[in-house]
């Protein structure tokens, strides 16, 4: 029995609108969801452009001092950024300096020492507190930790290095409570959760082969963290290390609550000082005239080139990592 | 013996740096849980029907935070409902679209760095473009010509430009997981799909976005466990107001903000209040991450 194909007219020029207007509603989502990540470019290129056109009366008012002056004084219209800049990479340095070894220790302590049933919910527990907003950090600095940090550990820490030269003067003063030095003590235990999180992860990308071929040659525990695990993912470790370094810079609610606000410059960590999101935050709402406002601008700006420096090498440094882990399991 | 002395001390140090990882663990946990030991011991304390019913006190009155929750979850809502849709095509782009394209990883870069730039440069933005408006540009005109004098919110603080600012935060964090969550979906999926002769937009609606819904949707979850306790944008663009105020185009209060404010101040009752504030952040924050947690692993069983 031979099979006839009928063509149905009718049916094919259906058939064919459809296609047609298939392709014309793809086409239009397609230009949709471009459109959207067009958007988030502008966004991006929108945070630039006002920073820039909002400082540019301070830009032209002060040039390049801006940055080397410490001036600080809203009466006499003079602004300098000297003391926020140093403030802000102060506590993030020495945030670090506290959170990067204990974050990695916590790492290593969940990847290979922790007992198996606990792995996952001191896991789960980090990463819940990775994502505690900032002012939750802030409140406890300012009514709990600076009060019991001054009562204590502060006088402690003055009487004990009294008379070593150098730490002498990074640990001089009376006792605040609040200061540099605490602020940041919480920001240290605000990225800690996050350089814990990230490493961990990073940890994980590290094929268990070799971890296994190095065990098989006899390595104790440290050895084969020492000298397989943290060489393969020393560009990851790193990455989120800066990836922290951007939070810890730009953090705002739990440095501006405990750091004293004060802007000058002292050599001893324990005086108050202040960093340059808690200038802003502190000032912005009451800053009145023109150059003031665009001053804190300008630190905006700032603190945006700053980050965006810190966060592309981490982009770049964590982009790579991507990649050879990728080459790894294929 | 010389093996026997190596062994040795390789083992003692390996004891040694095991032993100080043990120790790196308790302090931070030791830290953490001070925190959150005090969070809630005083949190609770403070907690009581008034919280939720009254308005946020003048010191040394009676009151509580109603205004300034009404505040968060208004701004929230509008932030969330304004910033999924927009990551979520941007998302699509960059998974399917785009996935090789050269803008794709421009986006891509752009929108990590969005994703952890400092929020209070965010609030500056919004700033700039809302509140800091020029009365002669011609973008106010327009505004005021267009809605009226009573409704632009151009030119001084409002609640939509608190929950513009909350929105770009939003945006980055609903696209990075868009983005990773379609990349699971496997190729056989689509493949299938456009085999039976659906078109690009239609694969994508009914297969891919389905077959990711639960991942996007703890996205969209985890946007909103992070403005919800967003301070920094908002202090200089919704302000605060201490009464009920629905009106968009005006000052209202949120309870970071009024945290903020009372946590600064001298007075203890206030001081109360933003123990319960900081408190309800905090549940609301964990609930969020825990409920996005739950939808993930039901995605991965």
């Amino acid at each position: 029995m031979a099979y006839t194909a009928t063509i149905d007219p009718e049916a094919a020029g259906k058939r064919a609108r459809a296609v047609k207007s298939g392709g014309a509603k793809d086409a239009r989502f397609h230009g949709v969801t471009l459109l959207a990540s067009v958007g988030v470019v502008a966004i991006f290129a929108g945070v630039i452009a006002s920073l820039v056109m909002g400082s540019m009366p301070a830009i032209k008012a002060f040039g390049f001092s801006f940055v080397t002056s410490q001036a600080w004084n809203p009466v006499t219209e003079k602004f300098g950024a000297l003391a926020s800049i140093y403030g802000t990479l102060t506590t993030s340095f020495l945030a670090m300096a506290m959170a990067v070894p204990i974050g990695i220790g916590i790492a290593i302590f969940l990847t290979e020492i922790c007992p198996r049933p606990l792995r996952r919910p001191i896991g789960i527990a980090i990463e819940l507190l990775a994502g505690i907003p900032s002012i939750i950090f802030g409140i406890w600095g300012l009514f709990v930790f600076a009060p019991a940090f001054q009562a204590t550990l502060q006088p402690f820490l003055i009487e004990l290095f009294a008379n070593i030269p150098v730490l002498q003067a990074l640990f001089a003063g009376p006792p605040y409570g609040i200061g540099v030095f605490t602020a940041s003590m919480i920001l240290s235990i605000m990225i800690l959760p996050f350089i814990s999180a990230v490493t961990r992860d990073v940890f994980n990308t590290v094929p268990p082969t070799l971890k296994e071929a190095a065990y098989a040659m006899g390595c104790t525990t440290w050895e084969v963290m020492w000298r397989v695990v943290l060489p393969f993912s020393r560009t990851g470790v790193v990455g989120g290390a800066m990836l922290a370094l951007g939070r810890a810079l730009g953090e705002t609610m739990a440095v501006t609550f405990v750091i004293g606000n004060a802007h000058h410059i002292k050599t001893s960590l324990f005086a108050p000082g202040t960093s340059i999101s808690a200038t802003i935050a502190n000032e912005f709402s009451e800053a009145v005239g023109d150059l003031y406002i665009s001053s804190l601008i300008e630190l905006g700006l700032i603190l945006f080139v700053i980050t965006f420096v810190v966060l592309a090498i981490a982009q770049l440094m964590l982009g790579a990592l991507e990649k050879r882990a990728g080459g790894v399991a294929a | 013996m010389k093996n026997m002395r190596l062994y040795n001390k390789r083992k003692r140090r390996n004891g040694f740096f095991l032993t100080l990882s043990v120790l790196a663990a308790l302090f931070g946990l030791v830290w953490l849980g001070l925190i959150l030991t005090s969070l809630f011991y005083n949190g609770f304390s403070s907690i009581s029907g008034d919280i939720f019913t009254q308005m946020t006190p003048a010191p040394g009155a009676k009151g509580g935070l109603a205004n300034a929750i009404m505040g968060s979850v208004l701004m929230s809502t509008l932030a969330v409902v304004a910033g999924t849709p927009i990551g979520l095509m941007a998302g699509t782009y960059l998974a399917e679209y785009g996935r090789y394209a050269r803008l794709s990883f421009f986006v891509r870069f752009v929108n990590d760095i969005l994703l952890s730039a400092p929020s209070i440069v965010i609030g500056l933005f919004i700033f700039e473009l809302v509140v800091f408006n020029n009365p002669d540009s011609y973008f106010e005109r327009a505004c005021i010509g267009l809605l009226g004098t009573d409704y632009c919110p151009l030119g001084h603080f409002s609640a939509i430009a608190g929950a513009l600012s909350l929105t770009v935060i939003v945006i980055p964090v609903v696209v990075r997981t868009t983005e990773n969550m379609l990349l699971l979906v496997p190729n056989g999926l689509r493949e299938a799909a456009a085999a039976l002769g659906a078109p690009r937009n239609a694969v994508i609606k009914a297969v891919t976005w389905r077959a990711a819904r639960a991942g996007i949707v703890t996205g969209v979850l985890l946007a909103v466990a992070r403005i919800s306790g967003e301070t920094a944008p908002l202090l200089f663009t919704v302000l605060g107001n201490q009464f009920w105020s629905k009106d968009l185009t005006q000052p209202m209060a949120s309870l970071p903000v009024v945290i903020y404010n009372f946590a600064m101040g001298p007075y203890e009752d206030l001081h109360r209040l933003a123990w319960a504030g900081a408190l309800l952040i905090t549940i609301a924050v964990l609930a969020l991450s825990i409920a996005a947690r739950i939808l993930e692993s039901s995605r991965r069983s």
